[in-house]
């Protein structure tokens, strides 16, 4: 024990760091995030009644998400779903809402430009950055090889 | 019909992002950032369009949805603008989402407090 090398005692940890119980873990992600897509749908349908276009429904379906994301991590109740549904409470559009508020609440101490504002992005900096930057990428990309003709 | 397939296909998604968490290192954010850029890919190359018309909410809730959205938008404004639309169109179809999420994380970060873990 008081001579390991550090690979030894690197496999030493592994050994006896409780594997996830895989299988309830993923029942649970499953049945989270099902969930959330189920109300996405609801949604969804709900909008459709308006006469409003695909795009339109995406959007506002996209934004009456996002509000009750956030506003069920403002009060506390997200955090239960998370721990509950893991990836299934993180890969919907509310996971990434819930990953802002979460964040800037945290750092409000430091102020509402460099705490709160700032904070803000932590998680959602890297989205924009990938998300936007990468949609450029493609754009230019099909210019490059579809509309050369 | 469409809310089972639906539930059956969100879920699916999250059960892929969470077999990954199990068994990397990787952490929620970078789950969602990869992702993310999947979305994008696949939105790009066309495969993620028939998982969209088949399962609607449960192919678009999820944040590969977001990216397809992206890489929709740009290709459809490199189509109808040229490179003025490549650099607008992802984010002239996002604007809304961002926009709320934007808005709405704001003011819920501003009037709610971190709950003290027991």
């Amino acid at each position: 024990m008081d001579n390991m090398t550090h690979k030894e005692y690197q496999e030493y940890v592994k050994k006896k760091v409780p594997k996830p119980p895989y299988l309830k873990n993923s029942i649970r992600a499953f049945i989270t995030g099902g969930i959330i897509c189920l109300i996405g749908q609801i949604i969804r349908n709900f909008l459709f009644r308006f006469g409003l276009g695909e795009k339109e429904v995406a959007t506002g379906t996209s934004i009456i998400l996002v509000f009750i994301g956030s506003l069920l991590t403002g009060l506390g109740i997200y955090d239960k779903i998370g721990k509950f549904g893991g990836a299934g409470a993180v890969i919907p559009i509310t996971g990434f809402a819930n990953s802002i508020v979460a964040t800037a609440m945290e750092h409000k101490r430091e102020g509402y430009i460099f705490g709160v504002a700032a904070k803000m992005f932590t998680i959602a900096g890297p989205v924009l950055v990938y998300g936007i930057g990468g949609s450029v990428v493609v754009g230019l990309l099909y210019i490059i090889f579809f509309s050369g003709r | 019909m469409d809310y089972l397939i639906a539930f059956l296909v969100g879920g699916l998604i999250c059960v892929i992002g969470q077999i990954i968490l199990d068994t990397t290192s990787l952490t929620p954010a970078h789950i969602i950032v990869t992702f993310l850029i999947i979305g994008i890919i696949l939105g790009a190359i066309g495969a993620y369009e028939p998982v969209v018309k088949f399962a609607e909410a449960g192919a678009t809730v999820p944040i590969l949805g977001f990216g397809y959205t992206l890489s929709k938008g740009a290709i459809e404004g490199a189509k109808a603008k040229g490179v003025l639309g490549a650099f607008a169109g992802g984010l002239e179809r996002t604007a809304g989402a961002i926009a709320a999420v934007i808005l709405f994380g704001y003011i819920m970060s501003v009037i709610s407090y971190p709950r003290s873990k027991k």
